[in-house]
């Protein structure tokens, strides 16, 4: 498995994980939005309705409607993901700042829950031995 | 009568003192425990003077020191001058820099060492620019000439995004990930305590007004020392923004400190101790000298 297709593994297991945190699951619960998250030229469109991810399929090539989009390069994502990130790699907006990443779109809804997402998105993030 | 064993209470003591700052009258809160030289400890934006009280209650420190935290104008129980009308808050280097010189006069305090931490810690560059000889050393954490801006900081305070939290989650990724719970909750929750529109009047100066890019090279460190200390998972000032900053001040000392971000002093007090102890052990040696 390269590391595309091991990011796109680890981002569709999203679903699941935040079914399995509820805190997370609570602190979303004013949010609903539809958004891409992916690698360039790979993304995702996540359907949140309050606070739960409710459908996630590939985005539409063409007519895609969605509010903002979070895109990373895959070595991005896998670094993101280390159960200790090296400095720089830590937090999405560190890899947006080293241009590993970008943030497009109305960002109302992402500035608004932006510690929902950061730990969404973490939740794929390796637990520590 | 109780038996059990009394509760622990800190060292440090809170008080109120009023002075005027650019001719206004200001009530200022500030913190303080220990004895010895005077350490003036400057905040970072949108907190305020709790950030330091690991420091305030380690004896090996405040034996030496007088360790004393204030709060910003507008900052944790510093109110805004009386004759405030609502205006949005927004700090200046002319501000900045008065109200430090203002609060160590009010105090009498004799050629104090001030350590500052990320707007703290530009100030305290700025200090070393024009007023070196008000100091015994002077101690930039997260400190550097200027920095990249990294988001919009209109996002800061509108009515359709809660600030505090919004503050709050903005600043947590400049933390280690490895760093203590309880430590990253409680400096997000002065984030998340801060009045509407504080952060962003804070970055009106470190982003607008107070870049010293171009005017570093004028700190003369034989004057007064300087010591600059950036935390490895600081991506807003990072080490390469310190270093940098650094490459034009003769004489002073840098320290990229592992395992610790934007916030090392409340971050993880234990990790930062192991970087601060050696600059106030050598702030102390120079003291001591005739």
């Amino acid at each position: 498995m390269d590391s595309e297709d091991d990011v796109v593994a680890r981002l569709l297991r999203l679903p699941d994980l935040l079914e399995r945190a509820p805190a997370l699951q609570e602190r979303g619960r004013f949010l609903s939005v539809d958004w891409l998250v992916g690698v360039p030229g790979r993304p995702f469109r996540v359907r949140i309705e309050q606070g739960r991810i409710v459908r996630m399929d590939e985005a539409p090539k063409v007519m895609a409607n969605w509010r903002f989009a979070y895109r990373a390069r895959p070595e991005a994502w896998m670094e993101f993901w280390q159960p200790m990130p090296k400095a720089g790699w830590h937090d999405l907006l560190a890899l947006t700042k080293r241009g590993a990443a970008t943030l497009e779109g109305d960002l109302h809804p992402f500035i608004a829950n932006l510690q929902y997402f950061k730990d969404l998105l973490a939740l794929p993030r390796e637990v520590r031995a | 009568m109780s038996t059990t064993v009394p509760a622990p209470i800190e060292p440090m003591i809170g008080r109120y003192v009023t002075f005027p700052i650019e001719g206004r009258p200001h009530r200022v809160y500030f913190e303080e425990a220990g004895a010895g030289i005077p350490l003036v400890c400057l905040h970072t934006a949108g907190s305020d003077g709790r950030q330091w009280r690991h420091l305030m209650t380690d004896p090996e420190i405040t034996q030496h020191f007088r360790v004393i935290a204030f709060d910003l104008p507008f900052h944790g129980k510093s109110n805004p001058p009386e004759d405030w009308d609502g205006t949005e808050y927004r700090l200046t280097t002319a501000a900045y820099t008065a109200t430090i010189r203002a609060f160590c006069g009010a105090l009498r305090l004799e050629k104090p060492v001030v350590m500052g931490c990320s707007i703290g810690g530009r100030i305290v560059l700025n200090l070393a620019i024009d007023h070196a000889a008000e100091f015994s050393a002077l101690i930039g954490l997260e400190a550097a000439d200027f920095q990249q801006p990294w988001y919009d900081t209109e996002w800061l305070n509108r009515p359709d995004v809660h600030g505090g939290e919004a503050c709050a989650a903005l600043v947590s990724g400049l933390m280690s990930p490895d760093l203590p719970p309880a430590r990253r909750m409680e400096t997000l929750w002065h984030y998340k305590q801060s009045g509407p529109g504080v952060f962003k009047g804070d970055l009106y100066f470190y982003r607008v007004d107070g870049d010293l890019r171009g005017r570093t090279a004028a700190i003369d460190t034989k004057v007064c020392p300087l010591y600059l200390l950036t935390g490895e998972y600081d991506y807003s000032c990072s080490p390469d923004d310190t270093l940098r900053t650094a490459r034009s001040i003769s004489g002073a000392q840098v320290t990229v400190m592992e395992r610790l971000g934007h916030f090392p002093m409340s971050e993880n007090p234990e990790q930062f101790r192991r970087y601060i102890a050696p600059v106030l052990d050598d702030v102390r040696r120079r003291a001591s000298q005739p």
